[in-house]
């Protein structure tokens, strides 16, 4: 195989061209590095996505172990609150649409207020959750050793103790993302605010609303999973 | 000697520069904060290689513990039970963790990656320094567990012992958690550059076959690695709240910790080897001066380890507690890794037909790995065999089989590549009487080491035994003493490439007439790789335009 | 010379026709693995030395040949599948325990094995079994993970805590004498010392050893192994060790005192008066308690007896 002639890119060192200051040095073209973005965000989120699998395939073995357990202590969650949460996290998700959409037409302003509602949602999320961990605590429904509530139907099973070990794991490791992501998003706003963003230059929002977008869609399936399924 | 891979002047008729990337900028701290993949790829050079220097020692107090069955030195009992078992686990521990999963992906590829891509840098050069600080990160915490009482439990972790041990298994297993993300870092990052930073013509098929072997090594890690992540999380949780999954005095399952484990550290298996089996890739035609036989068969069947590799964790198991059906299921995909492995060997065999081959170190490391992975690979089937594996599984038999696909592969094939590149790397060439010699040292030095266990194990003696009987005291001491002619090898090694440094001659860019991109830059290369953007025009290893070259 | 090669590799003893059938499948794939090693080492090394450096050769552009690699996959993959079959056939034998066998409860814990048979005889580190009989050894853990593993029978399994494995094997009429079993799963420190003796005998020695209950006696002193019987016998259930009632004399402070029968005689208590209320409990009865012991003979052995009598005798 031969190439034909292949226009050389002149780089950030060719003669004469302007570069947007975003532009990192082994790039050739904008385009180039937000693909490249893209898939690195990607893959991080594949590793998310497989982090929260091993969860998730824990907790079907343990309930295929203790069904009876399971079912009994998922009466304990209040599934008004999980609820709620579900669509806050909706709205937050429809909220971080607007605000790529406003950062790609030059919108920064209008991409800031999209933002911290964004994080105004998952601020009313974590509280919610807070509410609910807090009721936990006083039932004792606590994770392994610590349970301690009394009057469950299959008296000393440890069951109960592994529901709420999983569930405090996986809602926590949970509630760490929805946290990480809320610093990331007031960072967004305040860069969206300053117009840093651009119909040019608009990874970073770009990025963090696929990141925002799987933490909704984990909690999409925590919720049936905890709340919902019998 | 002539270039006619670029369009640009080959960097043999540049000036020597006075500027390379060793030399740009000096000080600690422009080290410490660089961002360029090559002074990234020698830190992690200098990190696994001292792994390995620390990970070696452990493997030599392992053997010299087992020198005798009265585990006497001089006449003096030094040694008991306890403190061998923290030796063989830390031997596990560094080579896996610190040691064979970043070695060539972090430092060889991280080098040389971009390089033969034509690409300035790697996808995200922060990351990349990023994963580094992880390695530091995760290799101090994990030795230093030594000082605080020592981990006993194996490197495998397994429950429930794992879970009453009163090692500080805790800290262990941070470290393993944050090496894990150090690998998913790097895996991510040479993904991303193999898609999108590619020179200019260069399709996927024209890419070297060391990166189709790095690219399939980086799926398994980003895929992989965090089940990894979430079973250490798990155990460690299991531990300090004893949630009750893995431990069986809460109604957890142990065998359920090995599925997970395995799930991950199978996978790690072909994390571990195919990137050697990329280097031989390159080294065999290189040597040959021959184009590659089979280019697409060899990339194919890299990409198709990597998906088998995730469909045969069982076959750890048979003896475990897993069902029948599981067993004959698992035992059969594990069959069919011998199929893209043997793959391999037949093209790099069929490359070597009427070649013309020189011997330089690289290339004997290279008919090393091909000694050893063979042989590696045939007893492969002894375990695949179902009823086989149930006496050799949890033997000296396995200890020898996955040292040959290990170190016989894996290590081998980095020190090869470690010689091949490292002209590239230093702007050296180390002295080639002693790179062959150390070559030769080490072929000798393995088998004596573990062609012996090999028969103990056969014969019934298990593994991680301290005490054992007096028939397998010959071949126990036999072993110990190959042990001692590796270390030689190794210290004659490590001593040649260092004294190089100093002492060697100035490496021309292209020592070995290599046809990949590396080759077009200067030894050591600038700061920013190449002096012109290097366009591809023919199929790597393509020797009809080329003068034949011999140093 | 095929045998000798067959005891290089493998250990001499067969102990069982199953250990014969993985002798030959391990010295097959033995052989495959040389003819590919001879093969493929060979051709490296001859190609190396025909086609060694010269200046000036060409080499030729050879990029593929889709016959060839058609060949060293095809020819590969049918080879291994002989391989996976016999493998599973010869497995299943293994994994599926014959119906009819004696069976041995076996329990690991760190360090050491204990072996119950069906009669409740009990033994620590050693197993005996009668030659030529399944063996079937039904194992659990009370603590961390074992493998119970005889390599003269080419026999191991885990033994997972929390659950019941099982494992089976026949020795045969070569084997008759004493093997060696060890675990074969990391477990701690005494990892490596946590062997069994496994003896094969003929059935007529086993009934023999059998007849003395094992050997764990003498791991005991004889008043702690009557206390041990005391519990594992029954006699708890009737006979108190505190001098409180029950359904039959308290045990606390008899020996050597003069008891009253319902008779109205009274009867010294020692070692033959407890003798014969072990195996003929009717003959004398205590008054003021019912004739409802049941006979122990057979069920004793002498050095359980010998036991019990200690024990009595520590109640003071």
């Amino acid at each position: 195989m031969s190439t034909t002639t292949v226009d050389l890119h002149s780089g950030p060192h060719g003669e004469g061209e302007v570069h947007d200051p975003h532009q990192q040095h082994h790039y050739t073209t904008m385009e180039q590095q937000f693909d490249t973005s893209k898939i690195g965000m990607w893959l991080f989120l594949a590793t998310e996505v497989l982090t929260f699998g091993g969860l998730f395939a824990g907790f079907g073995l343990m309930q295929n172990r203790y069904p009876r357990e399971f079912i009994e202590a998922h009466e304990h969650l209040q599934r008004l609150a999980g609820a709620t949460n579900t669509i806050v996290l909706l709205v937050s998700s429809f909220t971080m649409v607007l605000a790529v959409l406003a950062a790609k037409t030059n919108q920064g302003a209008k991409a800031a207020r999209y933002l911290w509602m964004t994080v105004a949602c998952a601020g009313i999320f974590m509280c919610i959750k807070a509410y609910e961990y807090n009721h936990k605590f006083e039932e004792g429904l606590l994770p392994g050793y610590f349970y301690h509530h009394k009057g469950d139907l299959v008296a000393g099973s440890h069951g109960y103790a592994t529901f709420f070990s999983f569930y405090f794991m996986m809602t926590g490791l949970h509630g760490l993302h929805v946290l990480i992501g809320m610093v990331l998003l007031g960072w967004l706003a305040v860069r969206a605010k300053r117009g840093d963003f651009s119909s040019a230059y608009y990874t970073p929002v770009d990025l963090i609303g696929l990141f925002w977008h799987l933490v909704d869609m984990i909690w999409i399936y925590l919720f049936p999973l905890y709340y919902l399924i019998k | 000697m002539e270039h006619t891979l670029t369009h640009g002047t080959a960097a043999g008729e540049h000036p020597k520069p006075a500027k390379n990337y060793l030399n740009e900028t000096t000080g600690v701290w422009s080290w410490m904060t660089t961002i360029d993949h090559k002074r990234i790829g020698i830190m992690y050079l200098i990190g696994v290689s001292t792994a390995f220097g620390i990970g070696g020692t452990f493997a030599l107090l392992v053997r010299l513990a087992l020198l005798n069955p009265q585990h006497t030195l001089f006449g003096k009992h030094w040694v008991d039970a306890e403190m061998y078992n923290r030796f063989f686990t830390m031997h596990g521990v560094v080579m896996v963790f610190l040691f064979i999963i970043p070695s060539i992906p972090a430092s060889l590829a991280n080098f040389v990656l971009p390089l033969m891509l034509g690409a300035r840098d790697v996808a995200f050069p922060r990351l990349n320094l990023a994963s580094l600080y992880l390695w530091v990160i995760g290799a101090v915490l994990g030795i230093s567990t030594m000082i605080m009482g020592g981990v006993d439990t194996g490197w495998t972790f397994y429950t429930p012992y794992s879970a009453t041990t009163s090692a500080p298994l805790v800290i262990m297993l941070m470290a393993a958690f944050i090496l894990g993300f150090s690998s998913i870092f790097t895996g991510l990052n040479f993904i991303a550059t193999v898609h999108k930073l590619r020179a200019p013509g260069m399709g996927w098929f024209d890419m070297p076959l060391f990166i189709w072997g790095i690219y399939a090594t980086g799926i398994i890690q980003i895929m992989a690695t965090p089940v990894l992540a979430i079973t250490l999380v798990l155990l460690m949780i299991e531990r300090t709240f004893q949630i009750g999954i893995f431990d069986s005095r809460f109604g957890g399952d142990p065998v359920l910790f090995q599925h997970f484990f395995w799930f991950y550290s199978h996978p790690a298996v072909y994390i571990m080897i195919l990137p050697g089996m990329a280097i031989i890739s390159e080294l065999i035609p290189t040597f040959s001066r021959k184009t590659i036989f089979g280019y697409r068969a060899i990339a194919y069947s890299s990409v198709s380890l990597a998906l088998l590799s995730f469909l045969v964790w069982g076959h750890h198991l048979f003896v475990a507690g897993e069902s029948d059906l599981a067993n004959v299921v698992f035992s059969g995909l594990t069959f069919l890794v011998a199929l893209p492995s043997g793959v391999k060997v037949f093209n790099w065999l069929s490359t070597m037909y009427k070649g013309n081959i020189s011997f330089e170190t690289p290339m004997l490391y290279a008919l090393n790995f091909l000694v050893l992975f063979t042989i590696g690979g045939l007893t492969g089937i002894f375990f695949s065999t179902l009823a086989v594996d149930i006496h050799l599984t949890d033997t000296y038999f396995v200890v020898a089989h996955f040292h040959y696909v290990m170190m016989g592969g894996t290590a081998i094939a980095f020190f090869g590549g470690l010689h091949y590149w490292w002209p590239k790397m230093t702007g050296k060439m180390y002295n080639e009487f002693w790179g062959r010699l150390a070559a030769v040292l080490v072929l000798i030095g393995f088998n004596v080491t573990f062609m012996s266990q090999f028969i103990m194990g056969g014969r019934g003696m298990p593994r991680r035994y301290f005490n054992y009987l007096d028939q397998f005291a010959p071949m126990h001491m036999y072993s110990t003493i190959g042990s001692w002619i590796l270390a030689v090898a190794f210290i004659m090694m490590a001593i040649n490439l260092l004294a190089s440094l100093k002492f060697g001659a100035q490496a021309p860019a292209n020592p070995w007439g290599g046809t990949t991109m590396e080759w077009l830059t200067d030894s050591p290369p600038i700061t920013h790789n190449f002096h012109e953007q290097p366009v591809l025009e023919h199929e790597p290893y393509d020797y009809r335009h080329r003068e034949v070259t011999h140093v | 010379m095929l045998e000798w090669l067959r005891t290089f590799w493998l250990p001499v003893n067969q102990g069982s026709d199953w250990a014969g059938e993985i002798d030959f499948l391990f010295m097959a794939i033995f052989w495959l693995s040389v003819f590919f090693f001879v093969g493929i080492v060979g051709a490296m090394v001859y190609f190396s030395w025909r086609y060694r450096y010269k200046a000036g050769r060409v080499t030729p552009h050879q990029t593929h040949n889709t016959t060839l690699e058609v060949i060293w996959t095809v020819v590969p993959t049918l080879i291994i599948l002989v391989c996976f079959f016999v493998g599973i056939e010869s497995y299943m034998k293994f994994a599926v325990a014959p119906g009819e066998a004696m069976e041995v409860q076996v329990v690991g814990k760190q360090w050491l094995w204990t072996f119950e048979f069906p009669d409740g005889t009990r033994s620590v580190n050693e197993l005996h079994v009668p030659v030529n009989k399944n063996i079937r050894l039904v194992m659990s853990s009370e603590d961390v993970l074992h493998d119970f593993y005889i390599p003269d029978m080419r026999v191991k399994r885990d033994i997972v805590p929390g659950r019941y494995t099982l494992s089976w094997f026949r020795a045969n009429q070569s084997a008759l004498g004493e093997h060696v079993s060890t675990c074969a799963e990391y477990c701690g420190k005494g990892h490596s010392d946590m062997h069994a003796r496994v003896f094969v005998e003929t059935q007529a020695d086993f009934d023999k050893w059998m007849a003395t209950g094992g050997t764990e006696y003498l791991d005991y002193t004889p008043e702690a192994w009557g206390k041990i019987q005391y519990e594992r016998k029954g006699c708890s259930t009737c006979h108190s060790i505190d001098g409180s009632a029950s359904k039959g004399p308290t045990w606390k402070g008899i020996w050597g005192t003069m008891v009253k029968l319902n008779n109205g005689t009274s009867v010294l208590v020692d070692e033959g008066y407890v003798r014969e209320s072990m195996m003929l409990p009717q003959a004398k009865i205590v008054a003021g308690f019912d004739p409802i012991m049941p006979t122990f003979q057979g069920l004793l052995r002498e050095n359980e007896i010998k036991g019990l009598l200690a024990f009595i005798q520590s109640l003071k």
